[in-house]
């Protein structure tokens, strides 16, 4: 495949060239995720096919391979749901379900809506992802600056990263509902918990990332610690801050849905799952964990793009 | 530099006049406020005397410690002094007695999670994972479609298959070691293919001239080299795979276990019993990175971040 593909692109024009090296990149992953799908298809079809072989038994009829396999791909509680039933069900609940609902002459979110739980869950995400990156760049400018700090907080800081911080999620949450917060205001306080860390540890190595000759340099100019930071150490840090940006968003979206998960939250893409894990709607589990993987990549993305943007401005693009 | 020295000396006294200031102004209005904000300022102040010294192996131990002691010292006094109710926010004493009244229970979800769940499905994912990067990085095509598609995976929320694993699975362990399973692949897969790739070609060249072949130059070389970045993903996946094999257990499990355990003391308001479980949960997550970061130590005690020190 490759080598046809090679020599229609032979042609010589930069266009054809750039549509080349587009399929060289994207053919391997068009492939690799079309196996994903056909294993997935086929393991559908075995996971439910007792469940069919059960009902036809119990109706008396006997079934031929094909209604069988027909069968496993359309019932409507699978052990696991093919991608077509997710898809359909994304596209219900998300594009073709109303995002607000007229109630009592005001418009409020509509439950059934996948795209009003989605909201639900990235709103604290935000909130949260925001303050614990800001939280994390000050305690690291603290510690690059400050001796004492240094000595007393990394270890901590490092320390806290190998442990398992998302158990604690529901605890606050019930904690902070017995003092009287409920809403937004927990939820994001755990995503900016577990994106402080993760920013603050490699902004640190960020700051510190100038080498002495810089460093000197700067000592040369007489520039103040001020002046330092702002012209050396702040641009140097820039590349470190955005990979652990996109580590931290990431937690940020975790801690938010698990959060959701054992304190009875009623909307959120956490308390999607969690329904339908008690009344066995796998479909709906299976479209609420895809919803969250498309805003896990969005964020995830947005993030790279906006990496990418600002360390070309800066001249550091690899 | 000896301007700054200078700077500092003369400003020695301002911080602790302003520390005293502000404790006798708490002290006017609010005289707990003061005995807490008087703990705080006295240990920071010991901290920043201490840190001013050269630095030695004392005091690079010294300062975390005493920081960490003064936070919990902190708590304490102002859950005494403030009689916070113990259902939302217990002493640290009344955790460690309710971690010593409780070591059976404590140890028996130990077992049941840590070793059974996450251990189980930390070694067979590690294991699928280092496998499945020595075949991704045999073939070309496998690194070119494979790898964007790992990256990305290993972005998502994977927690979020734990209810889907659980059912599959059942309640018992089983479930929650496939939960941490899907859960380390794919950083370790990430972590290392890029080892296996960071070798430089004067270095491939040198095993070509020697005419090794290819299993001798991936054990003698490559495996080699790729230790650090493998070391880096097992040690990732320590605390990914506790966080799994804990979360997986909100969505069922038998009755023992440490997320069972959490969700049901949570429902009784025993705040003390889930504190004592989280600090098992805070041992096991730091001596299990602990023990990967010693055996990196002894394996790679060649390489140049690891001879710094």
């Amino acid at each position: 495949m490759s080598v046809a593909l090679d020599q229609a692109g032979a042609g010589g024009c930069p266009l054809c060239a750039a549509i080349r090296r587009l399929i060289r990149a994207v053919a391997p992953v068009l492939v690799v995720v079309g196996v994903i799908i056909a294993l997935w298809y086929g393991a559908a079809t075995q996971m439910n096919k007792p469940w069919t072989l059960d009902a036809a038994n119990r109706a008396g009829v006997e079934l031929s391979t094909a209604q069988i396999i027909a069968d496993t791909m359309n019932q409507e509680r699978p052990v696991l749901p093919t991608p077509h039933q997710v898809l359909a069900e994304l596209w219900d609940t998300a594009v073709a379900e109303p995002v607000l609902r007229e109630r009592r002459g005001s418009l409020t979110g509509n439950p059934r809506s996948l795209v009003f739980h989605a909201y639900q869950t990235l709103a604290p995400t935000l909130l949260g992802f925001v303050v614990g990156t800001l939280a994390g760049i000050l305690l690291a400018i603290g510690i690059v600056h400050n001796r004492a700090m240094d000595l007393s907080v990394m270890p901590w800081a490092i320390a806290s990263q190998t442990i398992p911080i998302l158990a604690i999620a529901p605890i606050v949450i019930v904690v902070l509902n017995a003092v009287g917060l409920s809403g937004l205001v927990p939820k994001s306080l755990i995503s900016a918990y577990l994106s402080f860390f993760p920013v603050a540890v490699s902004m640190v190595k960020g700051l510190r990332s100038p080498n002495g000759m810089d460093l000197d340099l700067l000592r040369t100019y007489s520039a103040s610690a001020s002046e330092t930071f702002w012209k050396l150490r702040l641009p140097a840090s820039v590349p470190f801050l955005f990979t652990s940006l996109k580590v931290a968003v990431a937690a940020a979206l975790v801690g938010t849905i698990v959060a959701e998960l054992p304190t009875g939250a009623r909307f959120g893409l956490g308390a999607r799952l969690l329904t339908g894990s008690y009344y066995g709607q796998t479909i709906q589990i299976w479209s609420a964990l895809f919803m969250a993987a498309i805003c896990a990549a969005v964020l995830v993305s947005l993030i790279g793009m906006i990496e990418r943007a600002t360390l070309k401005r800066m001249g550091l693009n690899r | 530099m000896s301007a700054g020295l200078a700077q500092s000396a003369r400003r020695s006294w301002v911080v602790p006049a302003i520390g005293a200031g502000l404790i006798a102004l708490a002290a006017l209005s609010e005289p707990r406020l003061a005995i807490v904000l008087a703990l705080w300022i006295g240990a920071w102040g010991l901290n920043i005397v201490l840190s001013r010294g050269t630095e030695t192996a004392a005091i690079r131990l010294a300062v975390p410690v005493i920081f960490g002691l003064t936070l919990l010292a902190i708590w304490e006094v102002t859950v005494r002094l403030y009689e916070i109710s113990p259902i939302i926010l217990p002493a640290p004493s009344q955790i460690a007695q309710a971690f010593a009244a409780n070591t059976d229970i404590l140890w028996a979800d130990f077992q049941q999670t840590i070793l059974k769940g996450a251990l189980s499905g930390y070694v067979m994912g590690c294991g699928l994972a280092f496998l499945t990067a020595l075949a991704v990085d045999k073939s070309n095509f496998l690194q070119r479609g494979l790898l964007p598609v790992g990256n990305f995976i290993a972005a998502l929320p994977i927690v979020g298959t734990a209810p889907i694993l659980v059912m599959w699975f059942g309640f018992g362990w089983e479930s929650k070691a496939a939960v941490v399973v899907a859960m380390v692949f794919f950083p370790m897969l990430v972590n290392t293919v890029s080892g296996l790739k960071a070798t430089d070609a004067m270095q491939r060249d040198l095993m070509h001239t020697y005419a090794a072949n290819y299993g001798q130059s991936l054990v003698k070389l490559r495996l080699m080299n790729a230790l650090p970045f493998i070391f880096n993903g097992l040690k990732i996946c320590t605390t990914l795979a506790l966080i799994g094999a804990i979360v997986a257990e909100f969505f069922g499990s038998p009755t023992v276990g440490m997320g069972f355990r959490i969700k049901i003391e949570v429902g009784r308001l025993a705040m003390d019993m889930v504190w004592a479980e989280i600090t098992v949960a805070a041992l096991a997550g730091s001596g299990f990175y602990g023990l990967m970061a010693l055996i990196e130590k002894r394996m790679t005690f060649w390489h140049p971040s690891q001879r710094g020190r």
